[in-house]
């Protein structure tokens, strides 16, 4: 790992250091207690009964024989879970349990609470539900047609038509008729997920009128929000507990049946209830990538400047909302954050199909746009004869900007990673040769959402750090996915308080302990929770040092914070000594995206963030010209980080999203097969073994972004997603064939060079994109600058 | 012939401390280790082979505690990831994996550790391909494995 | 947790006594070695005995014994590892311990044995999930249901022969010895199988595999070539078993053994007439590889395209060849 230091703020003692995670020893001697490894006296357990349909009416279900069974406590279905939920405030379309209709396989009916799970699982066995089938809608060509039974929901449409969008910012039409070159691509993306080791786990208790649950979640508090919504209680009855988390990545972003059904169960029986998804029934859940479908023309200046830029998208939902309306328009948002496109045209639908609804992940909707996108520019500079770095630099944004959909762009450094990776692979000067091939591609990703999920004016983002006897606790809402938060957290304290992060005790992701972070997701925890973590850690500073210049009768400027000191004192004597005179000392701090990030055009929420990462990568490669078999040699990545809080973390981060780029491009897929998930397993759905990851180096460009915390941006989405679109190119370079889908696997490379073969064009991938009927374009007026800094 | 019908009594020892327990024929040794014995250190992820999160050593060898019956582990030294590290003193593995930041949500963690412990017993200093080969069906999501081969390669130098 | 069904667990003290409790339980028993396959196929309901009858600390099947006329007799119950730890397997039979060094993952080479891996059940991925999957899919002939899902013209289950090392014993010409209720017997390897997935073995289910006897090499150089989706934990998407003997570079004699392309491995030895009183170049090679891989029916019931993977057989016999005569 190299770091690119572009600042001389060298006073710093933890920030910025390689230090181990303050949670490693926990997790390292086994002693860390997953949700799974929760378990409370009496604990009972609970099973799903899952569709075994696609798309079916429930005409009756019978629980009687479950009831009767020895062991079997509580059976719960849908008429005792009557109120629907859904993350977004549009998509509220799940109940926990189907009562009328259910519209994939595994979408749960029933839950039973038992003894053990063997006896769940029998129960749920004799359950007898009746069902109607009704026409299963498995594609997005198919979702687009009317439905002949009906639609699988009854909001939204006109058929299964979940969310469509359509903007202009520019003038498009004036763009492409200026244009000296013009070119078309389709692409397809197809859908997979998270794969997160640990398997989904919930347990419940009610005591007292108080609901507790710890959770694999991410999201505590929208959990907490939905059980309060469901149950109908007030949310200080209720206490959401994000339990230690076994990996996320996105797919533990949603509140659950589980979740529900566990909270319910333990309501009725009064004893704590415990259920453990199983790998199966994770595949079910999903929430993950979108399967995707791309249009998008762009026409060139003779020079290779981007003068307009129509992207279509039509993205298959699966059966439930979800994120879906926000996805729907990342996949529009974020093109603009790399490349100044001055005409930008975006049409994009969602459907609904009989498939375990999609969500987000890693990345959340931008992989497959910046996938496309990445190509297309490939293709451009290959046909306009320039080199497709070149053409990218031609195009790149420049910091402190604004987009053409009104994106605040501050700290950038994406001509620093490109810098980094072209150098250091050599790419330039890499010989032609069959078989062998290098990919480069760029991108950007948020440092959180502008905006909350949710509308409210509440901070994002909220901390409190309390020294008590000289032992300091910061409670946050945050929630450590293994992402490190809580050691982002300790750090950022750690430094202001001249103590040492594993000095610190993070109290986190627990809505009965912690004020509220908003949740694990749009890379947001490092940016807002850090900043909310340092507003509380220089107001503790203040106050001791306040304290302790009084004692030694100097000024306050003069006292020194480090090493464990604060002056002349001990962290802990001058703790105490302001303890003395002012109680138990407390702070706070919090963190709230400023305003004009973004613009205000209707669906302007999705894209704004007070800061934007970037990420480069060159992709090494060998593909076998007879078999389409790919050996990776090596990865190199750069990413704008701003500043590493912790450069060990921040390579992990990078480390890991290079790998889930890797294997999503080359092997992973949710596939399905008459409206069943085809694999719903660990052999059958494939993930990189060891023996497939190739050698990463990184490079870690500080940026030092103005408004992150000690200059923090993100890096646990951003460098996923370059490696995807260098990966198919470094193929295209490799054997001269492009294979405008992922995953890349070797029997559609081969079946591209078959084509070639046979004198048609080397390619494999999706034909064309289908007509809709996108609504009417709403023109977007400029960016009134007036309004803003810059 | 010996027969479990239902229940039977199971010798064996966990971690250098020997249990008699009752077990069910068909509770596998993943089961037993966390359910009966409550040492939840040893995780699941498919219950099926697929994932290595279950690995505990059975007289030092690395096996997938998900597929083993209490039959067959009888009168075997099993060790969890409860009993790698002395006392305080993490295991030189451990302790490389922290140190290169090889861990992240550490749910694959303890099946890392004991597979690489058995590694580092038997071949102290192996290539970097004899690391990802002993390691390969240790599925990891969070890091990417490469600080995994950096620390298993550090700890066998620490232990040489 | 996904968890066994119920059943009892027996653990006989002897071979013979495995094998009168296995005749008295008939179809309601089966046999465990490491239980690397029958375990996961027991939790999703593929397989369902009421009783498991364990051979794994039997010590008279864990045995490698180099017997008399240059072979080796292999113990049942000897796993995976073991073969492939052992320097003088690995000297005399190079492409069955490459065989066994290619199942799956090395913590199930501990447990899975080489008796087993002969028996591993066919595969096939409108088979091989839960109850509740199939359930949902709709149930097939090989469990639970009348028809196959992949061929429904078919009157038999064509799942896929996954065993690595049955076609690198057969490329030997091995033998394995059973023992049954009418006494033991001994029959090659190639005639264990049969081109039925769901009855995919021609052994009586109450015949034990005590040992499997890998002949004395002689001259005979051995490859094994596994095509798969990832390094590690997959079974075979196509499998090569080659034997070789040459007298300097020219080819005397060429076995050819491929495997995971139906439902049994299949012996295409006659294609490799062409390289008989020939040195290996590449033109032979090709002819020889499009003849032996002609057999070849993979269906869409794995993983990657069927017409993929029907090509990769040609190109994995042409590298198993190149392999067994150690040329580049
Ligand atoms: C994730 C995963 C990946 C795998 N990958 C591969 C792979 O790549 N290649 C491969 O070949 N296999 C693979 N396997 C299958 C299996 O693990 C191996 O084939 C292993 O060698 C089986 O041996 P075992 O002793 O565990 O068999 P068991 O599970 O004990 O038995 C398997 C079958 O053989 C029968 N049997 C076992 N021993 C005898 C005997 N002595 N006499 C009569 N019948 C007997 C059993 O009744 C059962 O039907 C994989 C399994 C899993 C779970
Ligand atoms: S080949 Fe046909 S019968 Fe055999 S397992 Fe597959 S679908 Fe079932
Ligand atoms: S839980 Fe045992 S291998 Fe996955
Ligand atoms: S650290 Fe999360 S799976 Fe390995």
């Amino acid at each position: 790992m190299t770091t690119v230091a572009n600042d001389r703020n060298t006073d710093l003692r933890v920030i910025g250091k390689s230090l181990p995670r303050v949670d490693a020893v926990g997790k390292l001697i086994g002693l860390t207690a997953y949700a799974d490894d929760i378990e409370l006296p009496g604990t009972l357990f609970c099973k799903l009964l899952r569709s075994h349909h696609p798309h079916a009416r429930v005409l009756s279900i019978d629980t009687s024989a479950a009831l009767a069974m020895e062991g079997v406590v509580a059976v719960i279905t849908g008429v005792d879970l009557p109120i629907k939920y859904g993350i977004m405030p549009t998509s509220q379309d799940e109940h926990a349990l189907e009562n009328e209709k259910v519209r994939f396989v595994g979408d749960p009916v029933a839950a039973v609470a038992a003894v053990d799970e063997e006896t769940a699982l029998a129960a749920c066995r004799v359950i007898e539900v009746v069902y109607e089938p009704l026409e299963a809608i498995e594609s997005i060509e198919h979702a687009l047609l009317p439905p002949t039974d009906e639609p699988i929901h009854d909001y939204a449409g006109p058929g299964n038509i979940h969310r469509m969008g359509a903007l202009e910012f520019g003038e498009v039409d004036e763009g492409f008729a200026k244009s000296s070159f013009i070119r078309e691509d389709v692409f397809f993306y197809e859908g997979n997920t998270h794969l997160p080791m640990e398997q989904h786990s919930a347990i419940a208790t009610y005591v007292g009128d108080q609901l507790t649950l710890w959770s694999s979640t991410q999201n505590p508090h929208y959990v907490h929000r939905a059980l309060s919504r469901v149950f109908d209680m007030p949310m200080g009855h209720i206490r959401v507990v994000a339990a230690p988390h076994g990996g996320g990545f996105g797919g533990k972003s949603d509140p659950f049946s589980h979740e529900m059904a566990v909270s319910k169960l333990a309501m009725i029986t009064g004893r704590p209830v415990k259920c453990t998804l199983t790998r199966e029934e994770v595949f079910y859940v999903h929430r993950g990538r979108h399967p995707v479908l791309m249009w998008v023309r762009t026409g060139v200046s003779q020079d290779g400047k981007i003068l307009a830029m129509h992207f279509r998208t039509a993205l298959d939902g699966g059966a439930y909302g979800s994120y879906g309306p926000a996805s729907m328009l990342y996949t529009g948002a974020l093109q603009t954050t790399t490349y100044n496109i001055p005409a930008y045209r975006f049409e994009g639908v969602r459907v609904f199909t009989n498939k375990a609804p999609c969500g987000p992940k890693r990345g959340h909707g931008t992989p497959q746009p910046r996938f496309a996108l990445e190509l297309h520019l490939d293709k451009i500079a290959e046909s306009i004869g320039l080199d497709p770095v070149e053409l990218r630099r031609r195009n790149y944004v420049k910091p402190y900007s604004r987009t053409i959909n009104h994106l605040r762009i501050t700290s950038c450094g994406i001509e620093e990673v490109t810098d980094q990776v072209i150098n250091a692979s050599r790419y330039h000067e890499r010989k032609k040769q069959l078989g062998h091939g290098m990919g480069f591609a760029v991108s950007s990703y948020m440092c959180g959402a502008g905006l909350p999920i949710y509308w409210n004016k509440l901070p994002h983002s909220e901390c409190i750090i309390q020294v008590n006897r000289g032992g300091v606790s910061l409670y946050c809402g945050a929630t450590d996915i293994g992402q490190g938060s809580d050691t982002v957290l300790a750090t950022v304290a750690a430094e202001q308080l001249g103590l040492w992060p594993t000095d610190i005790r993070i109290v986190s992701g627990d809505t009965g302990l912690t004020p509220v972070d908003l949740g694990s997701y749009s890379s947001r925890v490092t940016f807002m929770a850090g900043n909310a973590a340092l507003q509380a850690a220089k107001e503790m500073r203040d106050i001791l040092v306040e304290v302790v210049a009084e004692k030694m009768e100097c000024s306050p400027g003069d006292v020194m914070v480090g090493e464990g000191k604060i002056g002349e004192l001990s962290f802990e004597d001058a703790a105490l000594l302001a303890q003395e005179r002012l109680g138990v000392l407390t702070t706070r701090g919090s963190y709230t995206p400023p305003r004009d990030i973004g613009g205000k055009y209707k669906a302007a929420g999705v894209g704004p963030s007070p800061a934007y990462s970037y990420s480069a990568a060159v992709v090494d490669l060998n593909a076998d010209p007879y078999s389409g078999e790919i050996r990776l040699n090596k990865v190199w990545i750069a990413h704008d980080i701003g500043r590493s809080i912790n450069s060990l973390a921040v390579k992990g981060q990078v480390e890991g999203g290079v790998y889930m780029g890797l294997s999503e491009a080359m092997m992973e897929g949710q596939l399905y097969r008459n409206g069943l998930h085809k694999q719903p397993s660990m052999l059958d759905y494939k993930s990189f073994t060891f023996l497939e990851m190739p050698e990463v180096e990184t490079f870690l460009v500080d940026t030092v972004d103005l408004e992150g915390p000690y200059g923090a941006k993100e890096a646990g989405q951003g460098p996923l997603l370059p490696v995807i679109p260098a990966v198919v190119s470094a193929v295209y370079d490799a054997l001269g064939v492009w294979v405008d889908e992922v995953p890349i696997t070797p029997d559609k490379i081969m079946r591209a060079l078959d084509a070639r073969a046979k004198g048609r064009e080397g390619r494999y991938g999706p034909k064309k994109f289908p007509q809709i009927s996108y609504p009417p374009i709403v023109k977007v007026p400029p960016f009134d600058a007036t309004s803003s800094a810059f | 012939m010996s027969s479990i019908g239902s229940r039977e009594i199971l010798r064996f020892s966990v971690n250098g401390r020997s249990h008699e327990l009752l077990v069910k024929p068909y509770a596998t040794l993943l089961e037993v280790l966390r359910e009966d014995l409550r040492l939840t250190g040893t995780k699941h992820g498919c219950e099926a082979g697929e994932c290595g999160a279950c690995v505990v050593l059975v007289d030092g060898t690395p096996q997938l505690s998900c597929l083993v019956l209490p039959g067959q582990v009888e009168g075997s030294e099993i060790t969890t990831i409860e009993g790698v590290s002395d006392g305080g003193t993490l295991h030189p593995v451990q302790q490389a994996l922290m140190d290169h930041g090889a861990l992240q949500c550490g749910y694959c963690t303890p099946g890392m550790v004991l597979s690489s412990k058995a590694l580092l017993d038997s071949n102290p200093t192996p290539s970097r391909e004899e690391i990802k080969e002993a390691l390969s069906g240790n599925l990891c999501r969070c890091t990417g494995y490469v600080s995994i081969i950096e620390a298993v390669e550090d700890a066998g130098r620490a232990m040489a | 947790m996904l968890r066994l069904p119920r059943f009892s667990y027996l653990r006989p003290g002897s071979v013979a006594e495995a094998a009168q409790v296995l005749s008295e339980y008939g179809s309601r028993a089966m046999v465990m070695a490491g239980g690397t396959d029958l375990l996961p196929k027991m939790k999703r309901g593929q397989i369902e005995p009421e009783v498991v009858i364990s051979l794994g600390h039997l010590d008279e099947l864990r045995q490698i014994r180099a017997v008399s006329d240059g072979g080796f007799e292999i113990g049942a119950c000897v796993t995976l590892a073991e073969v492939v730890s052992s320097s003088e397997l690995r000297a005399a039979y190079p492409g069955y311990v490459r065989a066994a060094a290619l199942v799956s993952s090395p913590a199930l080479r501990n447990a899975g044995t080489i008796g087993g891996n002969l028996c591993v059940d066919t595969r096939c991925n409108y088979y091989d999930e839960s109850y509740e999957w199939r359930k949902a899919l709709g149930f097939c002939m090989k469990k639970d249901g009348d028809i196959c899902r992949v061929a429904p013209a078919s009157a038999t289950c064509r799942a896929i022969a996954s065993s690595d090392t049955a076609p690198a014993a057969m490329s030997m010409q091995a033998t394995v010895v059973l023992v049954g209720p009418k006494g033991m017997r001994e029959v090659p390897v190639a005639s264990l199988y049969q081109d039925d997935g769901q009855f995919y073995m021609t052994k009586a289910a109450d015949e034990i595999l005590v040992s499997l006897r890998m002949p004395d090499p002689g001259r005979w150089k051995s490859s094994y070539v596994k095509v798969r989706n990832r390094g590690s934990i997959d079974f075979p998407l196509a499998g090569v078993a080659v034997a070789l003997q040459l007298s300097g570079p020219v080819v005397d004699d060429c076995r050819i053994i491929i495997t995971a392309v139906g439902p049994q491995p299949l012996d295409v030895s006659h294609a490799a007439q062409p390289l008989l009183g020939n040195r290996i170049d590449d033109t032979i090679l090709e002819e020889v590889a499009a003849e032996a891989a002609k057999p070849a029916r993979p269906l869409d019931n794995a993983d990657l395209s069927y017409v993929w993977r029907k090509r990769m057989t040609r190109r994995a016999i042409e590298q198993a060849v190149r392999e067994a005569a150690e040329v580049a």
